[in-house]
Protein backbone atom coordinates (compact mmCIF):
# COMPACT_ATOMS: atom_id res chain seq x y z
CA UNK A 1 0.00 0.00 0.00
CA UNK A 2 1.07 3.08 -0.77
CA UNK A 3 0.45 5.71 2.50
CA UNK A 4 1.02 9.22 3.43
CA UNK A 5 1.66 10.21 6.88
CA UNK A 6 1.32 13.75 7.55
CA UNK A 7 2.89 14.94 11.10
CA UNK A 8 6.38 13.61 12.06
CA UNK A 9 6.28 14.03 16.41
CA UNK A 10 6.60 10.92 17.56
CA UNK A 11 3.39 9.83 16.77
CA UNK A 12 3.77 10.06 12.95
CA UNK A 13 7.79 9.21 13.17
CA UNK A 14 7.15 5.75 14.72
CA UNK A 15 3.78 5.03 12.76
CA UNK A 16 5.65 5.70 9.67
CA UNK A 17 8.79 3.25 10.88
CA UNK A 18 6.50 0.78 11.55
CA UNK A 19 4.47 0.85 8.33
CA UNK A 20 7.52 1.02 6.19
CA UNK A 21 8.94 -2.24 8.85
CA UNK A 22 5.62 -4.21 7.27
CA UNK A 23 6.84 -3.01 3.75
CA UNK A 24 4.61 -0.21 3.24
CA UNK A 25 5.89 2.47 0.74
CA UNK A 26 5.21 5.92 2.81
CA UNK A 27 5.80 9.55 2.59
CA UNK A 28 6.00 11.21 5.93
CA UNK A 29 4.74 15.36 5.57
CA UNK A 30 6.51 17.60 7.66
CA UNK A 31 6.43 21.26 8.08
CA UNK A 32 8.69 22.04 10.56
CA UNK A 33 11.96 22.48 8.93
CA UNK A 34 14.10 21.32 11.80
CA UNK A 35 12.20 18.48 12.59
CA UNK A 36 12.69 17.16 8.96
CA UNK A 37 16.06 17.15 8.79
CA UNK A 38 16.59 15.51 11.69
CA UNK A 39 13.85 12.90 10.52
CA UNK A 40 15.54 12.95 7.86
CA UNK A 41 18.57 11.45 8.63
CA UNK A 42 16.79 8.48 9.54
CA UNK A 43 13.98 7.72 7.21
CA UNK A 44 15.64 9.59 3.84
CA UNK A 45 13.70 10.12 0.67
CA UNK A 46 10.49 8.87 2.58
CA UNK A 47 10.27 12.10 4.26
CA UNK A 48 9.20 15.22 2.27
CA UNK A 49 9.35 18.89 3.51
CA UNK A 50 6.10 21.25 3.42
CA UNK A 51 2.83 22.08 5.04
CA UNK A 52 0.18 19.45 3.63
CA UNK A 53 -2.31 21.92 4.49
CA UNK A 54 -1.40 23.23 0.94
CA UNK A 55 -2.84 20.66 -1.93
CA UNK A 56 0.56 21.11 -4.30
CA UNK A 57 2.34 20.13 -1.18
CA UNK A 58 -0.04 16.91 -1.39
CA UNK A 59 0.27 16.18 -4.90
CA UNK A 60 4.07 16.40 -4.77
CA UNK A 61 3.74 13.64 -2.04
CA UNK A 62 1.98 11.78 -4.60
CA UNK A 63 -1.75 11.55 -3.05
CA UNK A 64 -3.21 11.15 -6.34
CA UNK A 65 -2.38 7.46 -5.82
CA UNK A 66 -2.28 7.22 -2.13
CA UNK A 67 -4.44 4.52 -0.57
CA UNK A 68 -4.23 6.03 2.49
CA UNK A 69 -3.51 9.10 4.44
CA UNK A 70 -3.16 9.22 8.26
CA UNK A 71 -2.74 12.94 9.74
CA UNK A 72 -1.23 12.62 13.22
CA UNK A 73 -0.09 16.46 13.49
CA UNK A 74 -0.96 18.36 16.82
CA UNK A 75 -3.40 20.51 15.50
CA UNK A 76 -6.88 18.99 15.07
CA UNK A 77 -7.76 21.88 12.54
CA UNK A 78 -5.14 20.16 10.14
CA UNK A 79 -5.72 17.17 10.90
CA UNK A 80 -9.14 17.70 9.84
CA UNK A 81 -9.01 19.55 6.88
CA UNK A 82 -6.39 16.70 5.41
CA UNK A 83 -8.12 14.39 5.54
CA UNK A 84 -11.02 16.24 4.17
CA UNK A 85 -9.19 17.27 1.28
CA UNK A 86 -7.81 13.50 1.15
CA UNK A 87 -11.14 11.97 0.67
CA UNK A 88 -13.12 14.31 -1.24
CA UNK A 89 -10.84 15.88 -3.44
CA UNK A 90 -8.43 13.06 -3.89
CA UNK A 91 -10.95 10.51 -3.33
CA UNK A 92 -8.14 8.88 -0.93
CA UNK A 93 -9.88 5.44 -0.17
CA UNK A 94 -8.73 5.26 3.44
CA UNK A 95 -8.33 7.70 5.74
CA UNK A 96 -7.10 8.00 9.57
CA UNK A 97 -7.51 11.19 11.99
CA UNK A 98 -5.66 12.01 15.17
CA UNK A 99 -7.82 13.63 17.46
CA UNK A 100 -5.93 15.92 19.70
CA UNK A 101 -8.77 17.44 21.83
CA UNK A 102 -11.06 15.08 22.51
CA UNK A 103 -13.94 18.03 22.46
CA UNK A 104 -13.22 18.73 18.98
CA UNK A 105 -14.56 14.88 18.10
CA UNK A 106 -17.35 16.07 17.19
CA UNK A 107 -15.86 18.58 15.06
CA UNK A 108 -14.54 15.66 12.94
CA UNK A 109 -17.76 13.49 12.84
CA UNK A 110 -19.72 16.91 11.76
CA UNK A 111 -16.97 17.09 8.65
CA UNK A 112 -17.49 13.15 7.96
CA UNK A 113 -13.51 12.35 9.29
CA UNK A 114 -14.03 8.80 10.26
CA UNK A 115 -11.88 6.95 12.00
CA UNK A 116 -11.01 9.52 14.45
CA UNK A 117 -8.70 8.18 16.84
CA UNK A 118 -8.30 10.29 20.14
CA UNK A 119 -5.24 9.17 22.59
CA UNK A 120 -7.29 10.98 25.62
CA UNK A 121 -10.18 8.68 24.68
CA UNK A 122 -8.45 5.02 24.90
CA UNK A 123 -6.94 5.89 28.18
CA UNK A 124 -10.20 6.86 29.18
CA UNK A 125 -11.68 4.07 27.95
CA UNK A 126 -9.18 1.84 29.43
CA UNK A 127 -9.39 3.29 32.99
CA UNK A 128 -13.41 3.16 32.38
CA UNK A 129 -12.28 -0.82 32.05
CA UNK A 130 -10.19 -1.12 34.83
CA UNK A 131 -12.72 1.11 37.00
CA UNK A 132 -16.20 -0.04 36.21
CA UNK A 133 -17.96 2.35 38.19
CA UNK A 134 -20.66 3.32 36.14
CA UNK A 135 -22.18 -0.17 35.33
CA UNK A 136 -22.30 0.48 31.69
CA UNK A 137 -18.33 0.15 30.27
CA UNK A 138 -18.34 1.12 26.14
CA UNK A 139 -15.88 -1.47 24.76
CA UNK A 140 -15.77 -0.38 21.07
CA UNK A 141 -17.43 1.95 18.79
CA UNK A 142 -17.88 -0.10 15.21
CA UNK A 143 -19.06 3.43 14.02
CA UNK A 144 -18.62 2.27 10.14
CA UNK A 145 -20.67 -1.21 11.12
CA UNK A 146 -22.71 1.30 13.23
CA UNK A 147 -23.10 -1.14 16.03
CA UNK A 148 -21.07 -0.55 19.64
CA UNK A 149 -19.91 -3.45 22.05
CA UNK A 150 -20.52 -3.02 25.99
CA UNK A 151 -19.19 -4.66 29.03
CA UNK A 152 -21.76 -4.83 31.96
CA UNK A 153 -21.43 -6.72 35.78
CA UNK A 154 -24.56 -7.84 37.18
CA UNK A 155 -25.07 -7.02 40.58
CA UNK A 156 -26.76 -8.35 43.24
CA UNK A 157 -29.69 -6.24 42.61
CA UNK A 158 -29.57 -6.98 39.27
CA UNK A 159 -33.10 -8.02 37.91
CA UNK A 160 -31.49 -10.74 36.02
CA UNK A 161 -29.76 -12.94 38.63
CA UNK A 162 -30.94 -16.48 38.61
CA UNK A 163 -32.93 -16.04 35.01
CA UNK A 164 -32.33 -18.01 31.81
CA UNK A 165 -31.26 -15.69 28.61
CA UNK A 166 -33.22 -17.54 26.39
CA UNK A 167 -36.46 -15.92 29.19
CA UNK A 168 -34.89 -12.53 28.61
CA UNK A 169 -36.34 -9.89 26.14
CA UNK A 170 -33.33 -8.59 24.35
CA UNK A 171 -34.28 -5.23 22.87
CA UNK A 172 -34.43 -5.05 19.27
CA UNK A 173 -30.93 -5.05 17.45
CA UNK A 174 -28.54 -5.98 20.37
CA UNK A 175 -27.12 -9.37 21.17
CA UNK A 176 -25.59 -11.12 24.53
CA UNK A 177 -22.14 -12.47 22.82
CA UNK A 178 -20.16 -13.51 25.81
CA UNK A 179 -20.34 -14.46 29.29
CA UNK A 180 -17.45 -13.50 31.69
CA UNK A 181 -17.53 -15.79 35.03
CA UNK A 182 -14.70 -16.45 37.34
CA UNK A 183 -12.37 -15.18 34.98
CA UNK A 184 -13.33 -17.53 32.13
CA UNK A 185 -15.67 -16.73 29.13
CA UNK A 186 -18.08 -17.98 27.67
CA UNK A 187 -20.93 -18.18 24.76
CA UNK A 188 -24.17 -18.19 26.60
CA UNK A 189 -27.13 -20.15 25.05
CA UNK A 190 -30.60 -20.17 25.69
CA UNK A 191 -30.37 -22.21 28.89
CA UNK A 192 -27.39 -20.46 30.61
CA UNK A 193 -28.88 -18.96 34.01
CA UNK A 194 -26.97 -15.57 34.50
CA UNK A 195 -25.62 -14.67 37.89
CA UNK A 196 -24.61 -12.21 40.18
CA UNK A 197 -20.89 -11.29 39.30
CA UNK A 198 -21.25 -11.92 35.77
CA UNK A 199 -19.57 -9.79 33.10
CA UNK A 200 -21.84 -9.71 29.94
CA UNK A 201 -20.71 -8.79 26.95
CA UNK A 202 -23.63 -7.38 24.08
CA UNK A 203 -23.40 -6.06 20.51
CA UNK A 204 -25.67 -3.40 19.69
CA UNK A 205 -27.01 -0.41 17.55
CA UNK A 206 -26.08 2.89 18.45
CA UNK A 207 -28.68 4.21 20.93
CA UNK A 208 -29.43 1.11 22.60
CA UNK A 209 -27.71 1.05 25.64
CA UNK A 210 -30.01 2.69 28.35
CA UNK A 211 -32.72 0.02 27.22
CA UNK A 212 -29.87 -2.77 27.82
CA UNK A 213 -29.43 -1.25 30.95
CA UNK A 214 -32.75 -0.73 32.09
CA UNK A 215 -33.15 -4.63 31.39
CA UNK A 216 -30.17 -5.95 33.15
CA UNK A 217 -30.19 -2.98 35.96
CA UNK A 218 -31.71 -3.24 39.13
CA UNK A 219 -34.98 -2.42 38.29
CA UNK A 220 -34.51 -4.57 35.57
CA UNK A 221 -37.39 -7.43 35.35
CA UNK A 222 -35.46 -9.00 31.88
CA UNK A 223 -39.02 -8.14 30.19
CA UNK A 224 -37.06 -5.04 28.25
CA UNK A 225 -37.83 -1.44 28.52
CA UNK A 226 -41.48 -0.19 28.61
CA UNK A 227 -41.92 -4.38 28.04
CA UNK A 228 -45.08 -4.51 30.34
CA UNK B 1 -29.46 41.49 10.68
CA UNK B 2 -27.54 39.28 13.44
CA UNK B 3 -23.45 39.50 12.14
CA UNK B 4 -21.30 37.27 14.00
CA UNK B 5 -17.62 37.45 13.29
CA UNK B 6 -15.34 35.27 14.67
CA UNK B 7 -11.74 36.44 14.31
CA UNK B 8 -11.49 40.40 15.63
CA UNK B 9 -8.16 41.28 13.92
CA UNK B 10 -7.96 44.01 10.80
CA UNK B 11 -10.41 42.47 8.93
CA UNK B 12 -12.49 41.26 11.18
CA UNK B 13 -12.94 44.32 12.94
CA UNK B 14 -13.48 46.77 10.35
CA UNK B 15 -16.02 44.58 8.87
CA UNK B 16 -18.01 44.70 12.26
CA UNK B 17 -17.52 48.52 12.86
CA UNK B 18 -19.55 48.88 9.29
CA UNK B 19 -21.98 46.50 9.84
CA UNK B 20 -22.31 48.05 13.06
CA UNK B 21 -22.54 51.60 11.63
CA UNK B 22 -25.41 50.19 9.05
CA UNK B 23 -27.54 49.33 11.78
CA UNK B 24 -26.94 45.24 11.86
CA UNK B 25 -26.64 43.75 15.32
CA UNK B 26 -23.21 42.46 15.48
CA UNK B 27 -21.13 39.94 17.58
CA UNK B 28 -17.42 39.54 17.90
CA UNK B 29 -15.83 36.34 19.07
CA UNK B 30 -11.71 36.68 19.37
CA UNK B 31 -9.71 34.22 21.53
CA UNK B 32 -7.35 37.86 21.89
CA UNK B 33 -8.96 39.82 25.18
CA UNK B 34 -6.78 43.06 23.70
CA UNK B 35 -8.63 42.53 20.46
CA UNK B 36 -11.81 44.40 21.55
CA UNK B 37 -9.24 48.01 22.12
CA UNK B 38 -9.37 47.19 18.01
CA UNK B 39 -13.10 47.29 17.62
CA UNK B 40 -13.57 50.21 19.05
CA UNK B 41 -10.40 52.36 17.13
CA UNK B 42 -12.41 55.80 15.64
CA UNK B 43 -15.33 55.01 17.74
CA UNK B 44 -16.95 57.88 20.25
CA UNK B 45 -18.54 55.33 22.44
CA UNK B 46 -17.54 52.15 23.72
CA UNK B 47 -18.22 48.97 21.39
CA UNK B 48 -20.90 48.46 24.00
CA UNK B 49 -22.74 51.47 24.16
CA UNK B 50 -22.80 51.73 20.20
CA UNK B 51 -24.85 48.20 20.59
CA UNK B 52 -22.00 45.42 19.53
CA UNK B 53 -21.39 42.43 21.71
CA UNK B 54 -17.70 40.96 22.55
CA UNK B 55 -17.08 37.58 24.05
CA UNK B 56 -13.69 36.23 24.32
CA UNK B 57 -13.13 32.37 23.24
CA UNK B 58 -12.01 30.17 20.49
CA UNK B 59 -13.98 29.52 17.60
CA UNK B 60 -13.63 25.61 17.93
CA UNK B 61 -15.49 25.67 21.20
CA UNK B 62 -19.12 25.24 20.46
CA UNK B 63 -20.05 26.63 23.98
CA UNK B 64 -18.12 30.12 22.76
CA UNK B 65 -19.96 30.17 19.75
CA UNK B 66 -23.18 29.21 21.29
CA UNK B 67 -22.19 32.10 23.99
CA UNK B 68 -21.49 34.74 20.86
CA UNK B 69 -25.01 33.92 19.81
CA UNK B 70 -24.35 31.45 16.79
CA UNK B 71 -28.17 29.77 17.00
CA UNK B 72 -29.31 33.14 16.10
CA UNK B 73 -26.81 34.28 13.56
CA UNK B 74 -28.14 34.88 9.81
CA UNK B 75 -24.40 35.78 8.72
CA UNK B 76 -21.11 33.94 9.61
CA UNK B 77 -17.60 34.93 9.32
CA UNK B 78 -14.71 33.30 9.83
CA UNK B 79 -11.66 35.78 9.50
CA UNK B 80 -9.29 34.53 11.89
CA UNK B 81 -5.82 34.47 11.26
CA UNK B 82 -5.78 30.88 10.52
CA UNK B 83 -7.12 29.85 7.12
CA UNK B 84 -7.50 25.96 8.59
CA UNK B 85 -9.56 27.62 11.81
CA UNK B 86 -11.22 29.64 9.09
CA UNK B 87 -12.95 26.22 7.23
CA UNK B 88 -13.06 24.18 10.09
CA UNK B 89 -15.34 26.69 12.04
CA UNK B 90 -17.13 27.89 9.02
CA UNK B 91 -18.22 24.57 7.97
CA UNK B 92 -19.68 24.03 11.46
CA UNK B 93 -21.67 27.06 10.99
CA UNK B 94 -23.20 25.35 7.86
CA UNK B 95 -23.75 21.89 8.81
CA UNK B 96 -24.03 22.02 13.18
CA UNK B 97 -25.63 25.82 12.97
CA UNK B 98 -27.44 26.01 9.38
CA UNK B 99 -26.67 29.85 9.05
CA UNK B 100 -27.75 31.00 6.11
CA UNK B 101 -24.77 32.76 5.09
CA UNK B 102 -21.14 31.49 5.90
CA UNK B 103 -18.38 33.42 4.30
CA UNK B 104 -14.40 31.96 5.12
CA UNK B 105 -11.64 34.29 4.59
CA UNK B 106 -8.79 31.35 2.88
CA UNK B 107 -5.30 33.39 2.40
CA UNK B 108 -4.41 29.76 0.10
CA UNK B 109 -6.16 30.64 -3.52
CA UNK B 110 -5.91 26.93 -4.22
CA UNK B 111 -8.09 26.06 -1.09
CA UNK B 112 -10.22 28.55 -1.33
CA UNK B 113 -11.11 27.75 -4.94
CA UNK B 114 -11.80 23.90 -4.50
CA UNK B 115 -13.93 25.17 -1.11
CA UNK B 116 -15.70 27.50 -3.12
CA UNK B 117 -16.85 24.66 -5.65
CA UNK B 118 -17.96 22.30 -2.35
CA UNK B 119 -20.39 25.05 -1.46
CA UNK B 120 -18.46 27.08 0.77
CA UNK B 121 -18.18 30.70 0.46
CA UNK B 122 -14.71 32.04 0.39
CA UNK B 123 -12.78 35.31 0.12
CA UNK B 124 -9.44 35.15 -0.56
CA UNK B 125 -7.32 38.21 -0.28
CA UNK B 126 -4.20 36.41 -1.96
CA UNK B 127 -6.28 35.48 -4.87
CA UNK B 128 -7.46 39.43 -5.37
CA UNK B 129 -4.13 40.74 -4.81
CA UNK B 130 -2.57 38.43 -7.18
CA UNK B 131 -5.22 39.27 -9.76
CA UNK B 132 -4.67 43.41 -9.01
CA UNK B 133 -1.05 43.23 -9.36
CA UNK B 134 -1.56 41.64 -12.33
CA UNK B 135 -4.00 43.38 -13.90
CA UNK B 136 -1.40 46.46 -13.02
CA UNK B 137 1.61 45.02 -14.80
CA UNK B 138 -0.66 44.12 -18.26
CA UNK B 139 -1.90 48.03 -18.06
CA UNK B 140 0.94 48.88 -17.87
CA UNK B 141 2.64 46.91 -20.53
CA UNK B 142 -0.09 47.49 -22.83
CA UNK B 143 0.71 51.66 -22.06
CA UNK B 144 4.13 51.27 -22.42
CA UNK B 145 4.72 48.36 -24.81
CA UNK B 146 4.00 50.41 -28.06
CA UNK B 147 6.80 50.32 -30.34
CA UNK B 148 6.90 53.85 -30.64
CA UNK B 149 7.76 54.34 -26.85
CA UNK B 150 9.32 51.30 -26.53
CA UNK B 151 12.80 52.13 -25.08
CA UNK B 152 15.72 52.50 -27.76
CA UNK B 153 17.05 48.75 -27.51
CA UNK B 154 19.88 49.75 -29.76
Amino acid sequence: MYIIVVGAGKVGWNLARELLDKGHEVTLVESDRRRYLTVEQELEHNVSYGDASELWVLERAGIQRADMVIAVTGDDEDNMLICQVAKEKYLVDQIIARVNNPRNRRHFDLLGIKPSVSATDLILRLLEHEVPEYGLVHLLDLQEEQLEIIEMLLGQDSGVTGRRVGDLKMPEGSLLISVLREGKGFVPNADTVLQEGDEILAVLDPGKEEDLKTLFGPEGNGNGAGGG
Amino acid sequence: MFVLIVGCGRVGSSVARAMLREEHLVSCLDEDPESHARLEVGLEKSWEDLGGQFTVGAGLETEALEAAGIENADVFIASTDGDNTNIVIAQIAQRRYEVPTVIARVLDPLRAEWYQRQGLNTVCPTRVAIDMLEGAVRDASARGSSPDDAPAAA
